[in-house]
């Protein structure tokens, strides 16, 4: 995609906050005191499974929806009785809406029409975005005429059209094939790179939210879980929730034996305690007694090379997953089910018949206080 | 054609595809064709007594069609009187299919996208329900409501906003009001069916990208209407012109409508091949409005079918 892009990097990126904000339908509460700033230029994630109010948080900053209480504010400014044709923000729907009686460049050229913008300067405009989205000379086709990231790019556009100061995106890759889906994440953050813009991108898929965003609020039943980059996310989850959501975990029920503020021991019934480290980042303290989640990561499981290793347990293998580049195993301890997943390098031979010695490194495992998991 | 017939018969078996057959048929040439084929027939006739009909007398002839355009004086003279109910009419049922339209979108806009379920229903049933009352009822319910001592001129007078009874039918209020209510059904729903299929995003889009509520109708939801205020447009209008019972009812004493015409040729005047013409005159020129305005707009019969 050529990214020549004149006259829309907006030098006056605006912060966003939100400050205690609730939102109540009746008795549901669908936004749980939601508090955050994001900074103007970032790109911003919101992660969370169908129905966990980030959509509604969406339309709390696009002006579609206002806030039982709390405040949104824009550039510093209130939001409250602002209406969303009135706000610095621009949405792209999950459908895209784009509006099939108009063409191309008639959609793109929208907003501007809206403001009276007369038709000449109008029809620059579209050019020079149709240009930007590398569709040029496009403009007189129909919006049914276009394949599907065709479509998605003219919506960006038509969004680019009057700069907005903020993108707020509604899931817009979820109706793409997954090919199309990884290239348009790569191209999504190319021109959020080029514009200089707030991009705000609410996704159910984590791995859209892990390559894209600078940061991710993860969300469930109305509340923001955690806040933090890809890594600090996936590495060091601060809930259960979080640790189950984002990526594939195994997780443990355990009990905390001892904890010196540095490493924890922990009987997760599998033979010897395990020892991992406390939470670098800061979670919820456990104490000596206390019930516990231990969660270890498929990936950071490995075959023991020898018996002195820590963290050291034996397994039962169960069933294999064959993907190619990777094997999944599924192994079983006294019960357990657990995950393990090898680079297929043709190391680690699984003797199916005998037990396997497994083991994992004291700071991949995250010991939480017991929470609400994720559903598979 | 042949095809057609053969996936119906497949798909419903031939007992089915008779019956439809037969029904479709009947209706169509049994109750359509052949009565306006009859009517055609009369109007080029003369109105002649019973015994000479058959006779040598009895030739096709334009003359009734004549008499529409020049009347009876001198055969250069225009039918001014006859001619102008038939533009009064119609201006009058543009009129009222206009008032109609300013009516009804707002009431369907709302059914169609802010009320939901059990709220809409009740809603349309609210719209349904005045309709079990019989027509000429309900117009004669509007010739009490506007008459002298009616609940409108009583409780204008009563809050003091004018002195003396208005007379409402003789200004022809009441009959427009009651031709406005009596297919106001009509172009609620076809609008409803137009504005319901729209995605809700469309609406929210235009709203997001800056445009204020009076942009959000004139470039997203009219455009994608259109079909439906077409459909709803065209019924309103025909039905309108073609009304009898409301303006008989209602209308001033001085004003006919193009109806009351062809209705007195058949029945006072005793001339049905004059009422025929009249019919034939008011059912084309009504055609051709309607294709012309369609024309105008870019409408086509197939969208309007939708």
């Amino acid at each position: 995609m050529a990214l020549t892009f004149s006259g829309v990097v907006s030098s006056m990126t605006k912060e966003i906050s939100l400050e205690h904000v609730w939102v109540e339908f009746g008795e549901f509460t669908a936004v749980h005191k939601a508090n955050l700033n994001i900074a103007g230029g970032e790109f911003f994630s919101f992660l969370g499974p169908s129905g966990c109010g980030k959509t509604t948080l969406l339309r709390c900053i696009s002006g579609f929806q206002e806030p039982t209480r709390g405040k949104v504010r824009i550039g510093g400014e209130d939001m409250k009785g602002v209406g969303p044709n009135k706000r610095p923000t621009a949405l792209i729907f999950q459908n895209l809406a784009l509006f099939p009686l108009r063409s191309v460049a008639d959609n793109i050229a929208f907003p501007l029409e809206v403001r009276g913008v007369d038709k000449k300067t109008r029809r620059k405009r579209a050019d020079e975005l149709l240009e930007l989205i590398a569709l040029p000379g496009q403009g007189d086709k129909k919006v049914s005429e276009l394949s599907g990231g065709q479509k998605q790019r003219v919506a960006i556009a038509r969004a680019l059209a009057v700069e907005p100061d903020i993108l707020l995106l509604d899931e817009p890759l979820s109706a793409l094939d997954l090919k199309l889906r990884q290239h348009m994440r790569t191209e999504l953050r190319a021109i959020q790179k080029q514009v200089g813009l707030t991009f705000i991108y609410i996704t159910h898929d984590q791995g859209e939210a892990l390559t894209m965003s600078d940061r991710i609020a993860v969300m469930n039943k109305g509340k923001i879980e955690q806040i933090g980059d890809g890594r600090s996310i996936y590495d060091h989850p601060t809930t259960s929730f979080v640790a189950s959501f984002v990526g594939e975990n195994n997780v443990l029920d355990g009990t905390v034996l001892s904890n010196d503020g540095k490493v924890m021991q922990i009987d997760a019934g599998m033979g010897t305690p395990f020892t991992v480290e406390s939470h670098p980042a800061g979670g919820p303290a456990l104490a000596p007694g206390d019930a516990c989640h231990l969660f270890i990561r498929p990936e950071a499981l490995r075959v023991s090379r020898d018996d002195s290793s820590v963290n050291q347990f034996e397994t039962n293998f169960v069933t294999e997953e064959f993907e190619g580049n990777m094997r999944h195993i599924m192994m079983n301890t006294n019960g357990k089910d657990l995950k393990l997943s090898l680079i297929n390098d043709g190391t680690n031979a699984i003797d199916a018949n005998s037990p396997v010695k497994l083991d994992f490194a004291p700071e991949l495992g995250i010991a939480l206080k017991p929470g609400e998991l994720a559903s598979a | 054609m042949r095809d057609l017939f053969y996936d119906l018969v497949r798909r419903n078996g031939m007992a089915v595809c008779i019956y439809l057959m037969l029904a479709v048929s009947i209706w169509v040439f049994l109750l359509i064709i052949l009565p306006q084929l009859t009517m055609l027939d009369y109007s080029f006739r003369f109105n002649l007594p019973p015994a000479k009909i058959g006779g040598p007398e009895d030739v096709y002839t334009l003359e009734q069609y004549r008499y529409f355009f020049q009347g009876s004086g001198a055969s250069d003279g225009i039918n001014t009187l006859d001619i102008g109910i038939l533009f009064k009419t119609l201006l009058s049922a543009v009129f009222v299919t206009i008032f109609d339209l300013i009516i009804c979108y707002p009431v369907a806009f709302v059914l169609a996208k802010s009320s939901t379920g059990a709220k809409a229903r009740l809603l349309v049933l609210a719209l349904i329900v005045p309709y079990w009352i019989n027509e000429i009822l309900r117009a004669f319910a509007f010739r009490i409501l506007f008459g002298a001592t009616g609940v409108i001129n009583e409780t204008g007078m009563g809050i003091g906003l004018w002195d003396t009874p208005i007379d409402f039918i003789r200004e022809d209020v009441a009959l427009y009001a009651g031709l406005a209510y009596a297919y106001i059904l009509l172009m609620i729903f076809p609008l409803y069916n137009a504005i319901e299929s729209l995605d809700r995003n469309q609406i929210e889009a235009a709203r997001d990208m800056g445009a204020n509520w009076w942009q959000v109708h004139a470039k997203v939801v009219i455009p994608y209407a259109k079909p439906g205020i077409a459909s709803g447009m065209t019924m309103v209008f025909m039905l309108t012109s073609g009304a009898l019972a409301a303006p008989q009812i209602l209308g001033g004493p001085s004003n006919l409508w193009f109806t009351q015409l062809v209705y007195q040729w058949f029945n006072s005047g005793g001339n049905w091949p004059r009422g025929s013409a009249y019919a034939m005159v008011l059912l084309i020129v009504c055609i051709a409005l309607v294709l012309l305005v369609m024309r105008l707009f870019k409408v086509s019969i197939g969208e309007i079918r939708q």
